[in-house]
């Protein structure tokens, strides 16, 4: 009975108590806040020093609005409110302490609390460094650069405390930065100098900033400007390795594209002599299989891709088939007829695809793992998508460089290539190892589709872009070769980003095709080119 | 002698000229002089369409003879009628003077809008009609003799060749899309107003232009002809057929090609100077390799190896696509790839092989009958 009163009577005090808390919390801040009532902008900036560092729920919402301009005076009570203005000219407003909404009043019942760019660069630390204990690390880490843009030493402190609790390497890392654009405009010239020689490794663009700012001013002492020149070239250097292997990078993405576009029409047109020109449009069917897989299945998105390959393996391949058994059959031996034949297949299903997908690109959606990119070094960063996509082509080299070594089929398909007239007197059926050699370069193309419609749009006219390309990648390594395609489509892959810088994507394009054309005279077999009597044919 | 090679009597050849002399005197009466409301008139659209038909068998001619006489399979002569047309379009460039939208006394519009402030060197002299004409020749003229001259000096034959052409007028393709270049990028040029002092809008002046294209198609014929009929035809018909064979016999080969290829070339430059007076426009699509692909199969279809068999296929093939393209857009793309696959598969020799082989298989036709009922009838008479 007695427990019971006493956790009634509690229950009836804790509100009470809690309220009494509030409000006196509120009036503190209340006074804090009026503070901001004045026209100096230096007893603002005092009065936005002492709000932050109140401990009132509000104080983030207060800053964030006087720094937007949306922290006002009611004329009438004279009250700090935040006031968001109205079409019709006047202005909602609210309680700047309580939050209450206060109604209306017209344009000219409430004044704005003015801010210099002082005063704004201050309210920027100062948020950040609120932002600065919240439980988001993205969040800390954006905080901590705010701060070091701000570049207001009052938020040292704030740094240090924090990093003395902070837990996450990236917070830590972010943090330092921060203090170490802190340290070089320190006016101890020790303090300075281990600033300048612990930024060494630093990539930060502020710290890069600072330091160039350092090296040519003209106030600091000559070791002082020695010692950050030379932290800066050691920065520079730093930063042109790893454009240069980012450079690389998207050279060997290009070139695994160019590879996987290229390696099933090394095939057909290396192995069995006839020129497809529908290439592209195998490609094109295998993104299109990756879209109406993914319409299909929309729940396994996640898992859209593994469906995909082998279902655009198969499409891409049967049709492949279809085409060989029912065109290039009649044409071997004669490869500029099956050129145009071939040309006329794309464009058959070039429009077939248009007629039942209509001529509007397709959308084709990222799995999350695809998403994103990694962080290989600090400051260098590789999608995730091209990654995948170099390694994806990798395998598929590979498991095509096994089927054509290590199988029977491989086997009778180097046999027919070699000399076909033999391979038949041996007893291979050379009508079906064409078939499937066909059907294999096709299936490879429809894949190759499915890793595209990741890194483009996907379209009808999707192909048409590879196709030239792939031919040059062919005709690069020495038809007939694996290794020599490999090598080419990466090499040109490497060489067209190497070049874009200097000449812009167009004419780095440009150049790599007349570099091609003039390599073709010099060696007209390619890089790679094929050894014995099939080559002269 | 040569008269007596190039009148001797050939069906084809009589009826490409004698079409060609009858629509450059009816063509030009039933526009300028029938009235309009007339059954017989042919209107102005007419015309220009068949102006544009005309210099198209041009060009399919100027494949054929690289192709059809000597085996060059060129995927990129749709280049070639580019620079020519981009040539000409210069010259008519020039002609609007300060008509243009800004009215820019030295500068064209493309120039002006891109805050150019002087005419890049490579304009200058396309004031001079014969200058412009002189580069019509000599551009595609001479890009095919070097091309020519390294791809058949170190022996890219065949495939290789084709492929070759193909990135040449892909290469070109991108660089003419680039503002940069000064060819007034992915719109090219257009907005012409004038040529040789005489309205492009004119009846008469459209009536010329197709006269002047029908008698360039003629004059083409006659030269062609005479070019592969001559010793040095016969050489390259050898090189076709047998490279080596040639080459052993004691013939520089290349040389024999590279200047076929530039000859063909230098036409096909033409054909494009015809052309984009009367179209009204050049831009860069003129070099998509579709283009050049699609023109292979005008003379497939036509009959490789005739001339006029690939004028008879561009005018077949642009026909249906002006038909086509109107009437069903959508059919279009079907037909003209059944039609490659169709001509590849079951008409080698194209129309005119099918049309000449049409005597010789109703003969066997009519003997194989004769033979047949002939037999039956004298066994019923013999008893």
């Amino acid at each position: 009975m007695r427990s019971c009163l006493v956790v009634v009577v509690a229950a009836g005090l804790v509100p009470c108590f809690g309220l009494e808390e509030k409000s006196a919390l509120d009036a503190s801040f209340q006074v804090t806040v009026d503070l901001l009532k004045t026209r100096s902008f230096g007893e603002k900036a005092e009065a936005a020093r002492a709000i932050a560092a109140h401990t009132h729920p509000r104080t983030l919402e207060v800053l964030t609005a006087l720094l937007d301009a949306e922290l006002y005076t009611e004329r009438k009570t004279d009250r700090v409110v935040f006031a968001n203005g109205l079409d019709g000219g006047g202005f909602n407003i609210r309680d700047a302490v309580t939050g209450e909404g206060l109604g209306q009043v017209g344009r000219r019942g409430a004044k704005k609390i003015s801010v210099n760019n002082r005063l704004r660069g201050l309210l920027r630390g100062l948020i950040a460094g609120i932002r600065l204990d919240d439980k988001d690390p993205d969040d800390r880490i954006a905080a901590a650069e705010a701060i070091a843009d701000g570049a207001d030493s009052s938020m040292r402190a704030v740094l240090d405390a924090r990093l003395l609790v902070e837990s996450d390497a990236n917070v830590i890392a972010a943090i330092e930065t921060a203090l170490v654009v802190f340290d070089l405009d320190a006016n101890d010239e020790t303090i300075r100098l281990r600033a300048i020689r612990a930024s060494a490794s630093n990539l930060d663009g502020r710290v890069r900033e600072k330091l160039t700012g350092i090296s040519n001013d003209p106030v600091a002492s000559e070791a002082i400007q020695e010692a950050a020149r030379e932290t800066l070239e050691s920065i520079e250097e730093t930063v042109a390795r790893y454009k240069t292997i980012e450079t690389v990078f998207f050279g060997l993405s290009l070139g695994s594209v160019l590879v996987l576009a290229a390696i099933g029409l090394s095939i057909t047109f290396g192995v069995m002599g006839v020129i497809n020109m529908a290439h592209g449009e195998l490609i094109m069917l295998g993104a299109y299989t990756t879209y109406v897989v993914q319409t299909l299945f929309p729940g396994a998105l996640e898992y859209s891709l593994l469906i995909a390959v082998p279902a655009a393996f198969f499409v891409s391949g049967l049709v492949g088939i279809g085409i060989e058994r029912g065109i290039f059959r009649f044409l071997y031996g004669r490869p500029l007829e099956t050129l145009l034949a071939s040309f006329g297949v794309s464009l058959v299903l070039q429009q077939a695809v248009k007629t039942i997908f209509t001529a509007l690109n397709r959308p084709v959606s990222t799995p999350q793992w695809m998403s994103g990119s990694f962080e290989l070094l600090d400051g260098l960063s590789l999608t995730f998508n091209r990654l995948y996509i170099l390694i994806f082509a990798g395998l598929i080299f590979a498991a095509l460089v096994l089927v054509l070594q290590r199988t029977r089929l491989g086997l009778e398909v180097r046999a027919v290539t070699q000399n076909r007239a033999m391979a038949r007197a041996m007893g291979i059926r050379s009508g079906r190892v064409d078939a499937l050699t066909f059907g294999l370069g096709a299936g490879i193309a429809g894949v190759a589709g499915v890793a595209l419609s990741q890194l483009t749009n996907v379209g009808p006219y999707l192909g048409r872009g590879y196709i030239v390309d792939s031919f040059m990648v062919v005709v690069f390594g020495g038809v007939g070769n694996l290794w020599g395609t490999l090598v080419a489509g990466l090499s040109l892959g490497v060489a067209n980003k190497f070049l874009e810088p200097y000449a812009g994507a167009v004419v780095a394009k440009v150049l790599v095709l007349v570099f091609i054309i003039l390599f073709i005279q010099w060696r007209p077999r390619g890089l790679f080119p094929q050894k014995g009597r099939a080559a002269e044919s | 002698m040569l008269l007596g090679r190039l009148i001797k009597q050939d069906w084809g050849r009589s009826i490409l000229l004698g079409t060609l002399g009858v629509m450059c005197v009816v063509v030009p009466v039933a526009n300028l002089l029938v009235p309009e409301d007339s059954a017989f008139h042919v209107s102005t659209y007419t015309v220009t369409l068949l102006g544009k038909y005309l210099s198209y068998a041009l060009l399919a001619m100027a494949l054929d003879l690289a192709w059809g006489y000597c085996g060059i399979l060129s995927l990129g002569h749709g280049a070639f009628f580019a620079l020519g047309g981009y040539a000409m379009g210069m010259y008519l460039m020039r002609q609007i003077g300060t008509r243009g939208v800004y009215g820019h006394p030295e500068l064209p519009d493309f120039m002006v809008f891109l805050n150019w402030q002087e005419l890049p060197w490579y304009w200058f002299g396309f004031d001079a009609f014969w200058f412009a004409m002189l580069m019509v020749v000599l551009v595609p003229g001479l890009l095919a003799l070097v091309f020519g001259w390294l791809a058949f000096r170190s022996r890219v034959t065949g495939v290789y060749l084709s492929i070759m052409t193909q990135a040449l007028t892909y290469a070109l393709l991108l660089a003419f899309y680039r503002n940069e270049m000064g060819f007034g990028g992915n719109n090219g040029l257009t907005d012409f107003k004038d040529i040789l002092g005489a309205s492009l809008q004119s009846d008469v002046t459209r009536v010329v232009l197709f006269v002047v294209s029908a008698i360039a198609l003629a004059l083409t014929y006659l030269f062609c002809r005479f070019v592969v009929t001559s010793k040095l035809g016969r050489v390259v018909t050898a090189v076709r057929d047998a490279d080596d064979r040639t080459r052993f016999i004691g013939y520089r080969v290349e040389n024999y090609k590279v200047w076929i290829f530039t000859v063909s070339a230098v036409l096909a430059g033409i054909a494009g100077a015809l052309y984009v007076p009367q179209v009204g426009i050049i831009n860069p699509s003129e070099f998509e390799p579709l283009k050049s692909i699609e023109l292979v199969v005008w003379v497939a279809l036509g009959g490789r190896g005739t001339l006029y068999g690939a004028a008879l296929g561009a005018v077949i093939v642009n026909y249906a696509k002006t038909w086509m393209t109107g009437a069903f857009p959508e059919v279009w793309p079907f037909a003209l790839g059944g039609l490659f696959i169709l001509v590849t598969l079951s008409l080698p020799k194209g129309v005119v092989g099918l049309v000449r082989s049409l005597p010789y298989w109703l003969a066997s036709r009519v003997l194989y009958m004769y033979h047949k009922w002939g037999s039956l009838i004298r066994a019923k008479f013999s008893h």
